[in-house]
């Protein structure tokens, strides 16, 4: 019966759609079609927006390269000798340097302090948590203009000295404060985040190992010498890398904005090496010069990243 | 000490701290509502608060055009990264195919490069093709992240198989597999990835700072940099009202957002 009435009723139905017919894919084909579709684009991009570039900074590197100038000849080592005898290249280096400890070492510190600070109390944890992760999450460059104007000559800051009966400082026209002034507004605007991952780091820590510690009478001190800080150094670890990377590179829109000729002064005292880079090459145009710079950059850069790699991959047993 | 002085300790030094975090947002705001003749005053509130300095600035400045080229490129870029990171990840993570092992740590690596070592030659490239001093010129460099394919991979691995192949039994395609089925199980990690692709976009200043000539097309934070500097050197009222432009509109999301942001930042911080 069924059957009879299927056969029946067909003619009265549309006609299925003449379907247009691919050869049919097997299933593995298909996957293999759509894997290679979809890397096509994404391929293209990293050949030619990253790896050709990587490439060719080396080659100009090697070059005496001038923009304005139609030959670039290859020099050799030489841009990399001229980098190494340039006491303004020395000195961007060393200012990196002083950048990446200072700047570290102050995140990190107060980072976790706060963290074991909040770790303590039950109220208001989160409220707190988000007043010390706001600058985190700002314009830096704002927060550069802000800054400024707190340390002005007739600013806030110097207002409150005089007020306080205090002489009035320099700070971004000295060249002994300045650097410390700028690396105090990275800090300032990174702790936050540190905070964050301490935050995580110290709910991973089980509370017996606590709780073990306090029976044998440990004091706060001691329970964090022998329980938290070598739990924690995981975390620790992570954080200076971190840190340390963001501080090379983000220290350029920080410098440009708060040195007081907007180019590492005074009398180059916060210049930093990847400002060094931008004011070789796009103001007197050697990009030969410029290009070594950035591949010795990219040695501390990767030195840092095989030590974090080094470091992270141990292992840690409870 | 007993329990509650050292619990007054301890709130007193977080609620210093706070004041120390929260201060220069509120002088930043303060000075962009006072007039020139008060502005070196050390009051918080000014005595005649105006919003002279805001309409100074959409007036008489491009600050309303940088801050809706801002507000594309950062919204364009996003949605690149957010595509084709979780995209290439999940390919990674759950296919077997020629050369991917390869590609994965041909990605990985360019995580290693710093951005820095790539302005010159895209500096080159884009003078060569035409591409300075428009919206694909400050485009290009972000439209995709070997930190996001990374991150997504990690995540996409905890996808179980037998999901996607279930998918498949039912008749469903690859893409739509993707789209559907694998999309849908990692949307906390997406959305961390697209607040930091957003936040960095946001301040990127390096590039736009190099690839860009014509005011027109600055972004906000090279935008304010020249203005501060420029013309309106130590007009602070004026500057700080920029800087509020520039600052406020990530402050609000924030706080829209902060639970995703928080537990984004250990997700992927732990990963």
């Amino acid at each position: 019966m069924a059957e009879q009435s299927y056969e029946t009723n067909q003619p009265l139905q549309p006609k299925p759609k003449p379907k247009k017919r691919k050869p049919r894919l097997t299933l593995n084909q298909s996957k293999y079609l759509f894997v290679y579709a979809c890397l096509l684009v994404p391929l293209l991009f990293y050949i030619t927006i990253r790896f050709i570039p990587t490439l060719y900074t080396f080659n100009i590197g090697f070059r005496e390269w001038n923009i304005l100038s139609p030959e670039q000849p290859f020099i050799g080592f030489e841009n990399y000798v001229a980098l190494a005898q340039d006491p303004v290249f020395r000195k961007s280096l060393i200012n990196t340097f002083i950048f990446i400890f200072f700047g570290v070492l102050g995140q990190v510190v107060i980072g976790l302090g706060v963290a074991l600070l909040l770790q303590r109390i039950n109220k208001f944890v989160g409220v707190f948590r988000v007043i010390y992760f706001i600058p985190y999450v700002t314009s830096i460059v704002a927060v550069s203009w802000v800054f400024r104007w707190l340390f002005m000559n007739n600013g806030f800051v110097n207002e409150m000295l005089v007020n306080l009966g205090l002489p009035a400082q320099l700070f971004l026209n000295s060249p002994n404060q300045a650097i410390y002034i700028i690396i105090a507004t990275m800090v300032w605007q990174a702790l936050g985040f540190q905070m964050v991952i301490f935050l995580a780091g110290l709910e991973n820590i089980p509370k017996t190992f606590y709780e073990a510690a306090e029976v044998d009478g440990a004091n706060s001190w001691q329970k964090f010498k022998s329980v938290t800080f070598p739990l924690l150094n995981p975390t620790i670890v992570f954080s200076v890398v971190i840190g340390s990377i963001n501080f090379i590179q983000v220290s350029f829109t920080q410098v440009v904005n708060m040195s007081v000729d907007s180019a590492g002064g005074p009398l180059q005292s916060t210049l930093t090496i990847v400002v060094y880079i931008y004011q070789l090459a796009f103001r007197q145009f050697s990009m030969g010069m410029a290009s070594a710079a950035t591949v010795i950059l990219f040695l501390i850069v990767l030195t840092i990243t095989i030590i974090q790699m080094k470091v992270l991959s141990k292992k840690f047993d409870y | 000490m007993n329990k509650r002085t050292k619990s007054a300790i301890v709130y007193t030094l977080l609620i210093l701290g706070s004041i120390i975090m929260i201060f220069p947002f509120i002088w930043m705001v303060s000075t962009s509502l006072k007039t020139p003749l008060e502005v070196y005053s050390l009051n918080i509130i000014p005595d005649n608060p105006t919003f002279e300095n805001y309409r100074r600035i959409f007036q008489d400045t491009l600050f309303g055009k940088w801050f809706i080229n801002s507000l594309i490129i950062a919204i364009v870029t996003t949605i690149s990264v957010a595509f084709f990171d979780t995209l290439v990840g999940y390919i990674i993570a759950k296919y077997k195919f020629i050369g991917k092992t390869i590609i994965f740590i041909a990605i990985l690596s360019t995580l290693m490069v710093p951005t820095e070592m790539l302005i010159i030659p895209w500096y080159l490239m884009s003078s060569e093709f035409g591409w300075t001093d428009n919206y694909w010129g400050l485009l290009f460099p972000g439209l995709m992240t070997g930190f996001g394919v990374f991150l997504m991979k990690q995540f996409m691995e905890s996808i179980p198989d037998d999901l996607l192949d279930a998918a498949r039994i039912d008749g469903l395609g690859e893409f739509k597999i993707f789209m559907k089925i694998a999309i849908p199980q990692v949307w906390p990690a997406i959305s961390a990835l697209c607040i930091f692709t957003f936040l960095s976009n946001w301040n990127a200043f390096l590039w736009p700072l190099i690839v860009i000539e014509s005011p027109e097309i600055f972004t906000l934070p090279v935008g304010l940099s020249f203005f501060a500097s420029g013309e309106f050197e130590s007009r602070w009222e004026l500057i700080m009202a920029g800087a509020t432009i520039t600052a406020l509109p990530l402050i609000l999301v924030f706080f829209l957002l902060q639970r995703h942001i928080i537990k984004g930042i250990t997700l992927t911080g732990m990963k």
